[in-house]
């Protein structure tokens, strides 16, 4: 792999960037690997990387439909933050919230991680009472966030209404390391160092099937051909229950349509990450200057990338109230993904009924802030079969056994 | 200089000049031009910069494709960056500005970046900016963020209002050309109810410019003719400046009204949203024009051929004096033919193609203009405005040193048309692409589908690829299923084209890096290349890497070229890569539209009770609760909120207080099987709770977690009534009704959500029954209504029902009255109960008293992780019933637990308030390094009762722990706090039960 710098692009320059490798090779499938990952997402990516990077296992394949990123990974709004209130979510997110901030000069390739920090508004008596104890949770938790007052969440973002009129803000939950990333970058960036490492990123090429024998995985078939495998990790979100069916078991997740928008790109107007659960909405502006706004999912089931229009208004309502200035720009792209929600909106990493296969799922409206951590854990769970102490928690088995993680007492929105 | 021509512009006004600003010089244009007709007949032909490289920027197209073109309009609270110039129809005092430069527009400090560009190719950001690690936030973002963003947004709120309305038809057709005229005509002869709509002012699209002949008359005379008939018939709507922003599932059509941005001094609605539901679809969209890739094809005075016409035509204004015309097809010869009729020069017609032959190459012939066959353009002269054409043969590899330059200041240049497919699209229907025409169409075999599985958009003329008149009227015709003869149309034949991505085809890669795709984003051919030798092979990948297409016009002059691009450098046909997917909306509409109303005080719908005016006049602090509104406390003047809340506790406990209560849900129960219902719906029993009885219920969760509780009262044999919390009445409305119509659809039984019905108050304190028995009229003493009982009468002349239930510790009646009474009522409790000393009391107050008392409070012991046995609250939950939502959930192993969290009782040591939120740390740490937890603060207050701070918590094995002291963080600090009983106050629970 050529290494990227400011001096290698000088360079290619001088040929009018002819001579720049391939990110990632467009191989073959093998006919066997060690571990097959279902999913080129970033949760699939990053297992495969941290696969090879802490634990040497690089006959690796990642196994896409698509185009690698073009999931969730794609589509997210990129908001990264630790500030979970339970302990199991405080520590998966802070490793990758920790991993993020060296992650571009870990995978050379500059993912963006922008830790422009982020608020969390409190615009009832309640939420004020949920985020400090957030506070003080994150404190033992060794993740750094405060509570701040009205003044001070006006001085971090000046557009924003404080007054009002309807639910009038009174304070917030504040990570300051928080913020965001390139989605893109971070797909690329893992995939290309993954491709370094000697492993196979296979893209168009759609799971079928799960082959099985004695209880465990042998294979899949693929749309291009069948491929063996020793163990097999299945990563792909909101497809998650399918690829389930196909390795015979269930999973509990039900898969829902998310939305994102942007606006028109402007002039930099607002630095900080904002969410508002209470009127549910969140935004943010990317580098380019749109922004980056979301709101909650659709109330019903449902594969396509789309969603209800109801659920833009609703969003763009809240927002045009907390930030009267944006009334007069306008969106110009909104689209969907499919989110694949458990019920305690926690994900699961987790070994499955069948042996040497391995699911990590769940994320719903908020994983891409964990991809670090998570393909930190999984693929220690991958390569020992059993979980670490990040992935301890997020067992299958704490759905039978009532060990819940719920984060939805901390986050209406749980982006 | 002006470049208004003397004669034609069949939308201008030249008796109504407009004054306009454009960078604070002031300019005259016509009513009928938009802003950009008018700046380019004030010689106004470069408008903007970029987004990356900051270079010169021109007017390029006249509609809603335009790139470059983008202006701030308005000032203050009507200021609005990134608007295009050529939808903005002008208006007396416009003003403008243009976009992304400093300090001025000729001279822009960010143009450093055009001179750098061979450093900064696509994705060059990906690869540097890497060190040191924390110089990319501190350092090279914000240097990033400051150059890029076009306009800047508007500093302060907008002055103007949003509407929003539905609309229903059996047709809607989207698009006022002659192909959506036609179909409509065809849909609303047939009797269906037609709606049509239009984004620009004018009906009949591109025909009247490009003429033809249709049934006999000129364009513009059939389009006036048909708009008369349409607008005739009862069953047809038409409306202009109404754009279609998107098609959404289940014939969802999203209409972007601009009401009145063309005459912003009126008092209408800025813009007004359109939810319709449309039977049918035609999207009759048209087509639009594809610039072509040769170097230099930026720089201003580069102009779209349709474009170019359109100006001379429909404003009267000539983009340039001489204009080179270059092109793949036969229609840019029409541009020819406008301008030699206009007075207007054509040094010459560079044509890729060999062996002309079509009727308008003839006719632009025959007018002595030189038509040089299999040319192309190899660079251009100038730099911020175009000065001449280096000419060379398409098939080459570009200029040489005999290369032949044609001085000229406007290139009018054709790649050919692209269908606008977009609204097909947005539902999921699929295109097909047609080699022959170089187009992608839609494929009729696969349209969008509406809930029964049928198409729900057709698309009709040029928008399905029909861009000859005849054609397109015959396929409009049929698209709205008419019947009989659709319109005849005459035009000249046209040869094919020949589709050019690349020109000329060998061009090197120096002058590949000049070849502009998406002018707005700076996206060259070379970048395409780039990215597919680098692995950006999706088109997707390759989109996401370049920017291409992600501007403001959405890709709509640049997608078709960039993915041609694309295909040739993996060497694979069109199809092969595909497009990306068309997100809505079709051009970008306002966030004020989109919020329609609602904002401000219309945000969302406040509910009030009875007594809402009341409190607001007698000083209340509210809270938000849900959609209420409901005091907090009432201050008194000179005092704080604290002050307040203890002043309304210690007079409720020591005489009388009263509370709105009207916000609690009440949920009526009833039917045959309603008991056996609640009986699953609660933990405990209700089925067996006598008539005129109260009992206090818990309603789980499937997974066990307490949800809500409140007091159930049996009304009659099979009616009973059921109070949740503020917050849950609707939802645990919804959560019965999801019960019954879900998995228990054949019992027996009715819900309905009365809690409007009622006003609602607590008469709180040791003179409650004092102050009840002064209105008279019904027996409230002990023995005829003791505690956790109700009776219905009249109270003071008033229909109410009476619950001897308590919330605070005291002796309390609720008492509930039709909600039209419930003022008069509260007012009368007012009165009488001066001589008590009667005091109204807030939320904050209530939560004192029921925390002095132990009560827990949904939200605040609850969190969605708690289950009625840790709350102690095991009597509430029936031992014997076979089943109730959440029994399994509550036995499994997790939940029982016996370290699980239990509720506790916690007093400081010294007497102080605990904080919120405060969490107990136990020795050592997890896993994961996280402190070790014990437990923590659910409620935690000051009591003006005792004097002191009182606080519950869940604490590990909590009940089993009397007496321990533990530490909770908070704030930064150590608090040691007493495991104590949660009931600080009246622990036998006398006070309530006299
Ligand atoms: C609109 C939106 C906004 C969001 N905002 C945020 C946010 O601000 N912050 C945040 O942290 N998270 C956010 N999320 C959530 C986040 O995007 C996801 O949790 C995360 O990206 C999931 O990554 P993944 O790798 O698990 O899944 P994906 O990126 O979806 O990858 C799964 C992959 O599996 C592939 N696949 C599926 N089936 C098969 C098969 N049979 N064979 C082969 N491959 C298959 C898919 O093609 C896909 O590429 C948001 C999500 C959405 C939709």
């Amino acid at each position: 792999m050529k290494r990227y710098s400011v001096f290698a692009v000088a360079r290619e320059a001088m040929n009018w960037h002819t001579g720049w490798e391939r990110a990632w090779r467009s191989p073959e499938p093998r006919r066997r690997y060690d571990v097959i990952v279902v999913g080129a997402g970033g949760h699939g990516l990053a297992t495969a990387y941290y696969l090879g990077r802490n634990f040497g296992i690089t006959n690796v394949a990642v196994v896409e439909k698509g185009w690698l990123g073009g999931g969730n990974t794609g589509r997210n709004t990129t908001i990264i933050r630790s500030n979970y209130l339970q302990d199991p979510s405080a520590a998966l997110y802070e490793k990758a919230r920790s991993l993020y901030e060296g992650l571009s000069q870990d995978l050379n390739y500059n993912v963006m991680f922008s830790p422009r920090g982020l608020l969390m508004l409190a615009q009832t008596e309640h939420e004020v009472r949920g985020y400090k104890r957030t506070v003080n949770a994150n404190l033992l938790q060794g993740v750094e966030t405060r509570w701040i007052g009205p003044g001070e969440v006006k001085a971090l973002v000046p557009i924003i209404n404080i007054d009002g009129p309807r639910y009038p803000i009174l304070g917030a939950l504040y990570q300051e390391r928080g913020g965001t990333a390139r989605h893109d970058a971070v797909a690329w960036g893992y995939a290309r160092a993954c491709s370094a490492m000697g492993m196979d990123i296979l893209q168009n090429c759609e799971v079928t099937a799960v082959r099985q024998a004695n209880g465990a995985v042998q294979g899949i078939d693929t749309s291009k051909g069948p491929i063996d495998c020793g163990k097999l990790a299945i990563v792909v979100a909101g497809h998650s229950s399918v690829l389930a069916e196909m390795a015979g078991f269930r999973l509990p997740i039900e898969s829902m349509a998310l939305q994102a928008l942007v606006s028109e790109p402007i002039k930099p107007c607002i630095d900080v990450v904002v969410m508002a659960n209470t009127v549910h909405g969140y935004i943010s502006q990317s580098d380019k200057g749109e922004l980056v706004i979301g709101g909650g999912t659709d109330g019903f089931v449902n594969y396509t990338q789309r969603g209800s229009w109801q659920h833009i208004e609703e969003t763009v309502r809240a927002l045009i109230e907390t930030f009267p200035v944006i009334s007069r720009l306008k969106m110009l792209r909104q689209w969907g993904g499919i989110v694949d929600m458990t019920g305690d909106r926690s994900p699961i990493l987790s070994k499955t009924p069948l042996g040497n296969c391995f699911v990590n799922c769940g994320w719903g409206t908020g994983g891409f802030k964990a991809i670090p951590g998570s393909g930190w854990a999984m693929a220690e769970l991958v390569a020992k079969g059993e979980p670490g102490p990040l992935a301890a928690d997020f067992g299958l088995d704490r759905f039978r056994e009532g060990r819940f993680i719920d984060e939805s007492v901390a986050a209406g929105v749980a982006h | 200089m002006s470049l208004r021509l003397t004669t034609g512009g069949r939308l201008i006004d030249r008796a109504k000049p407009l004054s306009f600003r454009f960078n604070q010089r002031w300019m005259t244009g016509l009513a009928g031009d938009t802003l950009a007709s008018a700046l380019l007949a004030n010689d106004r032909v470069m408008v903007g910069r970029s987004f990356k490289y900051h270079r010169p920027r021109g007017i390029v197209a006249s509609g809603v494709e335009e790139p470059n073109a983008l202006v701030g309009l308005g000032e203050g609270a009507r200021f609005e960056p990134d608007q295009r110039a050529t939808t903005i129809e002008l208006f007396e005092g416009a003003t403008a500005i243009s976009q992304n430069h400093w300090p001025n527009l000729a001279f822009d400090v960010g143009e450093v970046n055009s001179w750098l560009a061979r450093f900064l190719p696509a994705g060059f950001y990906y690869k540097t900016f890497m060190a040191p690690q924390a110089a990319w936030a501190r350092l090279f973002e914000p240097i990033i963020r400051r150059s890029a963003g076009l306009g800047r947004a508007p500093d302060r709120a907008d002055a103007d209002r949003y509407e929003q309305a539905y609309a229903f038809a059996d047709l809607v057709v989207v698009g006022g050309g002659v192909a959506g005229l036609t179909a409509a005509l065809a849909g609303a002869r047939a009797g269906q109810r037609v709606l049509v709509l239009e984004q620009t002012a004018h009906w009949g699209g591109r025909a009247p410019v490009d003429g033809g002949v249709i049934d006999g008359l000129g364009p513009d005379a059939w389009v006036r003719n048909a708009v008369k008939v349409l607008e005739k018939m009862e069953n047809v709507t038409l409306r202009l400046r109404c754009m279609a922003a998107g098609l959404h599932d289940h014939g969802h059509l999203i209409g972007y009204e601009r009401v009145a941005d063309h005459a912003p001094q009126t008092d209408a609605p800025r813009h007004r949203l359109w939810r319709i539901r449309a039977g049918k679809v035609v999207v009759a969209t048209g087509a639009l024009e594809r610039p072509l890739s040769f170097a230099g094809n930026d720089v201003p005075g580069v102009m779209l051929a349709s474009a170019v016409r359109d100006y001379v035509v429909n404003w009267a204004v000539a983009p340039g004096q001489r204009t080179v015309i270059v092109t793949n097809n036969d229609d840019a010869y029409r541009t020819a033919l406008a301008l030699l009729d206009a007075g207007l020069a054509v040094p010459a017609v560079l044509d890729t193609r060999e062996s002309l032959t079509g009727d308008l190459v003839q006719a632009v012939r025959a007018r002595g203009v030189r038509v040089l066959e299999g040319k192309a353009i190899a660079r251009v002269r100038g730099r911020s405005r175009l000065r001449g054409v280096v000419i060379c043969r398409q098939d080459s590899a570009g200029a040489t040193a005999m290369s032949e330059t044609i001085a000229c200041d406007c290139v009018a240049m054709s790649g050919g048309w692209s269908p606008v497919v977009h609204l097909w699209s947005h539902c999921g229907g699929k295109l097909l692409w047609d080699a022959s025409a170089a187009m992608f169409r839609p494929d009729p075999t696969c349209p969008p589908t509406g809930a029964d599985g049928a198409a729900m958009a057709v698309c009709a003329g040029a928008a399905s690829g029909a861009l000859g008149l005849a054609d397109c009227l015959r396929d409009a015709h049929k698209a709205a299923g008419g019947t009989g003869k659709p319109p005849q149309a005459k035009a000249p034949t046209e040869a094919p084209i020949a589709p050019v991505w690349v020109m000329p085809a060998k061009a090197g890669i120096e002058a590949r890096s000049k070849m502009w795709l998406d002018f707005q984003n700076d996206v060259k051919v070379s970048d395409v290349q780039l990215a597919a030798r680098e692995g950006y092979e999706s088109v997707e990948h390759t989109k996401r890497y370049t920017t291409l297409g992600m501007a403001t016009d959405q890709g709509k002059l640049s997608n078709i070229n960039g993915l041609a691009v694309l295909s040739e450098a993996l060497d694979q046909p069109v199809p092969a890569t595909g497009t990306t997917t068309f997100r809505p909306p079709y051009t970008p509409i306002s966030f004020g539209a989109i919020a329609g109303e609602a904002r401000g005080d219309l945000f969302q719908p406040l509910r009030r009770t009875p007594m809402h005016g009341w409190h607001e006049a007698h000083g209340a602090h509210w809270e938000p609760v849900g959609l209420w509104r409901r005091p907090y406390c009432y201050p008194r003047s000179g005092e704080t909120h604290r002050d307040a809340v203890n002043r309304e506790v210690l007079a409720t406990r020591r005489s009388l207080g009263l509370l709105d209560a009207s916000t609690l849900g009440k949920i009526v129960v009833k039917g045959p099987d309603a008991g056996r219902f609640l009986d699953m719906i609660y933990t405990g029993v209700m089925s067996s709770l006598p008539v005129g009885k109260c009992r206090y219920g818990l309603m789980c969760s499937d997974n066990g977690f307490l949800i809500d509780d409140g007091v159930v009262v049996r009304l009659s044999d099979d009616t009973w009534l059921c109070h949740t919390t503020t917050g849950g009445a609707d939802r645990i409305h919804a959560h019965m009704e999801d019960w019954l119509q879900c998995e228990w659809w054949d019992w027996k039984v009715h819900t309905a959500n009365l809690t409007e019905q009622f006003a609602q108050v607590a008469v709180v304190g040791p003179n409650a029954r004092k102050l009840l028995e002064k209105l008279g009229g019904m027996d409230l003493s002990k023995d005829a209504l003791p505690f956790m009982t109700f009776a219905e009468g009249t109270l003071g002349g008033v229909r109410a029902r009476v619950f001897r239930i308590s919330f605070s510790g005291e002796l309390c009646y609720e008492v509930a009255v039709p909600a039209s009474q419930g003022l008069a009522f509260w007012e009368r409790l007012m009165a009488e109960g001066a001589e008590f000393g009667v005091t109204p009391y807030g939320t904050e107050a209530l939560h004192v008293m029921r925390a002095e008392k132990g009560f827990i409070m949904i939200g605040d012991e609850t969190d969605g992780t708690v289950i009625p046995q840790d709350l102690n609250l095991g009597w509430a939950i029936s031992k014997k019933k076979v089943d109730y939502l959440g029994k399994r959930a509550q036995e499994r192993a997790h939940m029982a637990d016996p370290d699980r969290w239990r509720l506790v009782g916690l007093e400081t040591l010294d007497g102080s308030v605990l904080p919120d939120g405060a969490i107990a740390a136990d020795a050592g740490y997890n896993g994961n390094r996280q402190r070790n937890t014990q437990g923590r603060v659910t409620s935690t207050y000051y009591s003006p009762t005792l004097g002191r701070g009182i606080a519950m918590g869940l604490v590990r094995r909590g009940p089993e722990r009397m007496g321990e002291v533990i530490r909770f963080t908070a704030e930064g600090r150590l608090i040691a706090a007493r495991i104590v009983d949660q009931v600080f106050y009246d622990k036998d629970g006398e006070k309530q039960n006299v």
